[in-house]
C-alpha cells in the first residue's frame, strides 16, 4: 500500500533517547546549598533510591552514576583544600547494585575507572549487576590516571598524567597510551562477558556433570600493559553483553567510542558541531571494522530548569552567587525551560545524536524538572516513549541481544 | 552464665557440599536465589550471611572441573543489593587480600557499610598462587611465606584509611556554606614492606567505622592474626573436641593483643540434615553423602590424594594398590582442600586403606566416609539441644550452617530448629539493634579504637 500524503508532510520523528547523569547534590557545586537539597542524606541508600526511582518515573533509559578513586577536587590533577564544596563519594557500582532491585525498567551505568580497577573484578561486578537488575546493567569506562590517584595504589609501572606533563611533547603518547589501555580493557570485559556461552550449565545428573566445560572458554588476551586467563567466575549475564559507555572531548577518545563502546557521551557547542564528532566517530567505526556496530552518540548538557526562563537565570545566578564564580563546564549549559530545552535537543539530534545525556544542574530539583516538564514536552512532539517498551537497557537501547563470539554458528 | 547464640546462613558453595542434582535445587546465579536465602535466614533472625569467594575456575587434569557448581556472582554487588531485599541482616563478603589493593577494597567495604546501614563484614583471605593470578595485570606475585604478612599488613592499612574519617568531618551547613569541617579530611600516609600510598580516602566514616572483620585461617600464624585483629574466626572445628581445644587456644591468645574473650567469636562452618525423627535424619543424611558424593566425584576425590589421573579406575571396587604420586606439581589447580591431602599423602592414603579393610568398604563408600560427615543430624530437638550445648560447652559461640540445597535448604531449620533455640532462651527472639556489631553483641568502634593501634597502645603502656 502506497504511503498516504499526510504520511509524507508529517514524517514520524524518531524518537530520541534520555539519560541523566547522577552526581552527589547536583553538577553545580551549591548545589547541595539549595533549599530542596539533602545533603546530609548524600551517603544513604535511599537518596539514590529516590533519585532513580525519580528518573524511572520519568521513562528515562538509564542513569549514570559518577565515581572516582580520589576525593572530589575543583582542580584536574590535584586535591584542593576547599570545604565549601561536597566531598566523599561512595562506590558508584555498588549504589547501583543497591538500587537496582528497588526499581524494574531503568538501566544503571555506573562509571568504573579503568587505570587501576582489574578487568577481571570489574567484568563478574557488572555482569552481577545484570543478574541483579534483570538485564539493565551497563557501565562507563573512565581513564582516571591523575596523578595523586595513583598514589593511592601501588601500581606502579605506569606512568600517570601530571600538570607538568601538560606542556611536555610526550603528553599525547601518554594520552594515547591510557585510551589504548582502555580499549584493552573493555576488550577484556566483553571477552569475560562471553567466556562462558548461554547453556553451559547442563546439570547432567547421569553423567554427573554440572556443566559442559566444552562451553566455557579461557580468554587468553595478552595486551600491551596486561594479560588476562579467564573464564569468568560469573556465567554470562542477562543481556549477554553489558551496554559500554565512554566520554570523549576529543579524537583520542572518539576513537575509543568508536572502537569499544555502545554509546558515547561527547560534548557538542551545537548540532552542527554534533555532527562533525558523529561523523568522526562513524569513521572511527569503519576503520576499526565496527561499522555494522550500533554506535549511540549521546550529546550532553547541564541543564537548570523552571517554569519560566526568568527563574532559570535567577536560580542559576544565586547559584552561582553562593559558589563564588560563575559555573563552568566541559558540556554546554542550558538554563531555561522544558519547552526550550525541547527546541534545542530536537535541534541537536538533527546533527544525528541518537540522544542526550542530562547533567542536573541541582537535584532533586532538575531531575524532577526532566522527569515531569521535560519528558511530557518531549512525550507530545512524538519524541520520547510513553512506556517502557522493553525489560532490559539493550532493549530499550534498540542493541539487540548478542550472539556470544565463542558460539559455534 | 546462659550464652546467647549466633547463628549465621552460608550461601551454598561450589564444591561437593551442594548437591546440584536434587530436584529442589535452584539457581546459584540468579538474584532471586540471593534473595530467597537472604529473607530465609532474616526470617530466623540469623546474625548474618556469609559469601565465600573464588577468583579461578578450579581445574583437574588441566581441564575445568565439572562436577560441582561452577560459577558464582561478584561478592560486593550481590551483597549490596541484598542490602535492598533485607533490613537487619549482616553482609559478609570473602575478598581476597592479594589480588586487591587497600584502597579500593576499603572504598568498596566502606561504601557497603553506608548503603547497607552498618551491615558490612569481610572475611580477609590471602592467596599465594600463580594459577589465580593469572586473571588479574597485577599477577601472582606473593610468595606463599609472605601471604599473613601481606594480610596483615592489607588490613591495618585498610584499616588506617577507615580511621582517616573521624566522623565529625561533615557539616553540610547551608547557611554557612560549609560542607566540611576541616580542609582535609581522610588524609593518609602509610609504608611498609608491601604498601606504600599516601593521598586522600574518599568515603566519610560508615555507620559500623568499619566492616566487622572475620578471618578464617586455620595455622599458628592464622590464629594470631585472627587474634590481633579480627572480630569473628569462621572455623572448620564444629564437633565438641575439637571446637574446645580450638576456641581455648585462640580465646587464650587475645590478652596477648590486649583484647578481651568477648571481642573475637568463634564461629565454625556446619552443615545439618533434618528429620522428623532422628533415625529419619540419619536416613536422609546417608543419602545426601551418597549425592555429594556421585561415582564420578569419588574418582576425583581419589585422584586428588593420589594426585594422578585414573581414567579406568572403577570406584566400586578398592582403593588403588600403589602409593600417591608425591609431586610439588598437583594435578588439582585452585582447590584449598587439596593441601591438606598433599601435606602427607602416602600416610593419608594409608589411613583410607585401613578405613576400607576395616569397614571392608569400596574406594567410594571410603570417600564418602572420611571426606565430611555433616555437622548436625538429627530431629529439630536433637539439633537444638545439641548446637546448644556445644555453645554452652565452649566449643563455639554460634554456628555459620551451610544448606545443601540452593536456596531453600535452609528454611527446614528455621522453621523447626530456631523456634526450639527461642524458646529456651538461648537465641534472639527479635532483632535488637540495627547493625551487624549490634547482632553480634560486639560494642561500637569508636575512631580512636582500632585494632592495630590498640595493641600498640596497649602493649607499650
Amino acid at each position: 500500500m502506497p504511503p498516504s500524503e499526510t504520511e509524507f508532510m508529517v514524517p514520524t520523528p524518531t524518537p530520541l533517547h534520555l539519560a541523566v547523569a547522577l552526581n552527589g547534590a547536583g553538577w553545580h557545586p551549591a548545589a547541595w546549598r539549595e533549599p530542596a537539597a539533602q545533603p546530609e542524606r548524600l551517603f544513604t541508600a535511599g537518596y539514590w533510591t529516590e533519585l532513580a526511582r525519580q528518573a524511572e518515573g520519568g521513562l528515562l533509559d538509564f542513569l549514570t552514576i559518577e565515581n572516582a578513586l580520589n576525593l572530589q577536587s575543583d582542580d584536574h590533577f590535584e586535591a584542593d583544600s576547599r570545604t565549601d564544596r561536597v566531598r566523599g563519594l561512595l562506590d558508584a557500582v555498588l549504589i547501583a547494585a543497591r538500587v537496582a532491585p528497588a526499581t524494574r525498567h531503568i538501566g544503571f551505568v555506573p562509571t568504573a575507572i579503568t587505570y587501576h580497577t582489574e578487568p577481571f573484578h570489574l567484568s563478574k561486578a557488572i555482569a552481577t549487576l545484570d543478574y541483579v537488575s534483570a538485564g539493565r546493567a551497563g557501565i562507563r569506562v573512565q581513564i582516571g590516571a591523575r596523578a595523586d590517584t595513583a598514589a593511592h595504589f601501588g601500581r606502579r609501572e605506569v606512568e600517570p598524567l601530571r600538570r607538568d606533563v601538560l606542556t611536555d611533547p610526550e603528553l599525547q603518547r601518554l594520552i594515547v597510551d591510557r585510551f589504548d589501555e582502555a580499549a584493552d580493557y573493555v576488550e577484556v570485559l566483553r571477552r569475560l562477558w562471553d567466556s562462558w556461552e548461554d547453556k553451559a550449565e547442563i546439570r547432567d545428573v547421569a553423567t554427573g556433570r554440572f556443566i559442559d566445560r566444552d562451553k566455557l572458554h579461557y580468554i587468553d588476551f595478552e595486551g600491551r600493559w596486561f594479560s588476562v586467563k579467564g573464564p569468568s567466575i560469573t556465567p554470562r549475564p542477562p543481556q549477554g553483553q553489558p551496554v559500554v559507555a565512554a566520554l570523549g572531548h576529543g579524537s583520542v577518545p572518539y576513537q575509543l567510542i568508536a572502537r569499544s563502546a555502545d554509546v558515547g557521551f561527547v560534548t557538542p557547542r551545537d548540532a552542527a558541531h554534533a555532527a562533525e564528532i558523529v561523523a568522526e566517530i562513524r569513521a572511527g567505526q569503519a576503520s576499526a571494522g565496527r561499522e555494522g556496530k550500533t554506535v549511540h552518540v549521546f550529546g550532553e548538557l547541564v541543564v537548570f530548569l523552571d517554569d519560566t526562563e526568568g527563574a532559570a537565570v535567577a536560580r542559576k545566578q544565586r547559584l552561582d552567587e553562593r559558589a563564588g564564580t560563575e559555573y563552568r563546564s566541559d558540556a554546554q549549559i542550558y538554563v531555561g525551560t522544558a519547552a526550550g530545552l525541547a527546541d534545542l535537543l530536537q535541534d541537536w539530534q538533527a546533527g544525528s545524536l541518537a540522544g542526550f545525556r542530562l547533567r542536573p544542574g541541582a537535584l532533586p530539583h532538575d531531575l524532577t524538572q526532566i522527569t515531569e516538564k521535560l519528558v511530557p514536552e518531549l512525550q507530545r512532539r512524538g519524541l520520547f516513549r510513553t512506556a517502557y517498551e522493553a525489560d532490559t537497557l539493550r532493549g530499550l537501547l534498540g542493541l539487540g541481544h548478542p550472539a556470544n563470539r565463542n558460539a559455534a554458528a | 552464665m546462659t550464652k546467647q547464640i549466633h547463628l549465621a546462613a552460608h550461601f551454598p558453595g561450589v564444591n561437593n557440599t551442594t548437591v546440584w542434582s536434587d530436584p529442589a535445587a535452584g539457581s546459584h546465579i540468579e538474584f532471586d536465589s540471593f534473595r530467597r536465602f537472604a529473607q530465609t535466614a532474616e526470617r530466623g533472625k540469623f546474625d548474618f550471611l556469609f559469601l565465600a569467594e573464588g577468583l579461578r575456575l578450579r581445574e583437574q587434569n588441566g581441564q575445568i572441573y565439572d562436577l560441582d557448581v561452577v560459577g558464582r556472582p561478584d561478592t560486593f554487588t550481590i551483597l549490596a543489593a541484598l542490602a535492598a531485599v533485607t533490613e537487619h541482616l549482616g553482609l559478609t563478603g570473602t575478598i581476597n587480600s592479594t589480588f586487591n589493593e587497600p584502597y579500593e577494597v576499603a572504598r568498596q567495604f566502606a561504601s557497603l557499610d553506608h548503603l547497607s546501614g552498618g551491615r558490612a563484614a569481610w572475611n580477609v583471605v590471602t592467596s599465594w598462587d600463580a594459577f589465580t593470578g593469572e586473571n588479574f595485570r597485577r599477577g601472582g606475585f606473593l610468595a606463599q611465606g609472605d601471604r599473613y604478612e601481606r594480610a596483615r599488613t592489607f588490613l591495618a592499612t585498610a584499616t588506617e584509611l577507615w580511621d582517616s574519617w573521624r566522623g565529625d568531618e561533615i557539616l553540610a551547613d547551608k547557611d554557612t556554606g560549609q560542607f566540611l569541617a576541616t580542609a582535609e579530611p581522610g588524609t593518609f600516609r602509610h609504608k611498609d614492606a608491601f604498601f606504600d600510598i599516601a593521598g586522600q580516602f574518599n568515603v566519610p566514616r560508615s555507620p559500623q567505622g568499619r566492616p566487622v572483620i572475620f578471618q578464617a585461617g586455620d595455622s599458628d600464624e592464622g590464629r594470631d592474626f585472627a587474634a590481633a585483629s579480627a572480630d569473628a574466626i569462621f572455623s572448620r572445628h564444629s564437633t565438641l573436641d575439637a571446637g574446645r581445644a580450638f576456641y581455648a587456644d585462640v580465646k587464650g591468645r587475645l590478652p596477648k593483643f590486649g583484647r578481651t574473650r568477648d571481642e573475637l567469636l568463634i564461629l565454625p562452618a556446619a552443615t545439618f540434615v533434618l528429620g522428623d525423627t532422628d533415625a529419619e535424619a540419619a536416613e536422609i543424611a546417608h543419602e545426601v553423602r551418597r549425592a555429594q558424593v556421585s561415582p564420578q566425584t569419588a574418582l576425583r576425590f581419589i585422584e586428588q590424594l593420589w594426585n594422578t589421573e585414573l581414567s579406568d579406575f572403577d570406584v566400586d571396587g578398592p582403593l588403588p594398590d600403589f602409593d600417591p604420586v608425591v609431586s610439588d606439581n598437583l594435578i588439582s589447580k585452585g582447590r584449598a582442600s587439596v593441601r591438606q591431602f598433599a601435606k602427607d599423602p602416602v600416610a593419608l592414603a594409608g589411613e583410607w586403606r585401613a578405613r576400607a579393610d576395616a569397614g571392608n568398604l569400596s574406594a567410594r563408600e571410603v570417600v564418602i566416609e572420611v571426606t565430611g560427615r555433616q555437622s548436625f543430624i538429627g530431629a529439630p530437638e536433637t539439633i537444638a539441644t545439641t548446637i546448644n550445648e556445644l555453645v554452652q560447652a565452649d566449643a563455639a559461640d554460634g554456628y555459620i550452617l551451610v544448606p545443601h540445597i540452593t536456596p531453600d535448604g535452609l528454611a527446614p531449620f528455621v522453621d523447626k530448629v530456631v523456634p526450639l533455640l527461642q524458646e529456651r532462651g538461648v537465641f534472639r527472639a527479635d532483632y535488637t539493634g540495627s547493625t551487624l556489631r549490634d547482632n553480634l553483641g560486639l560494642d561500637p568502634i569508636t575512631p580512636l579504637r582500632r585494632p592495630g593501634e590498640t595493641v600498640t597502645a596497649r602493649a607499650a603502656s
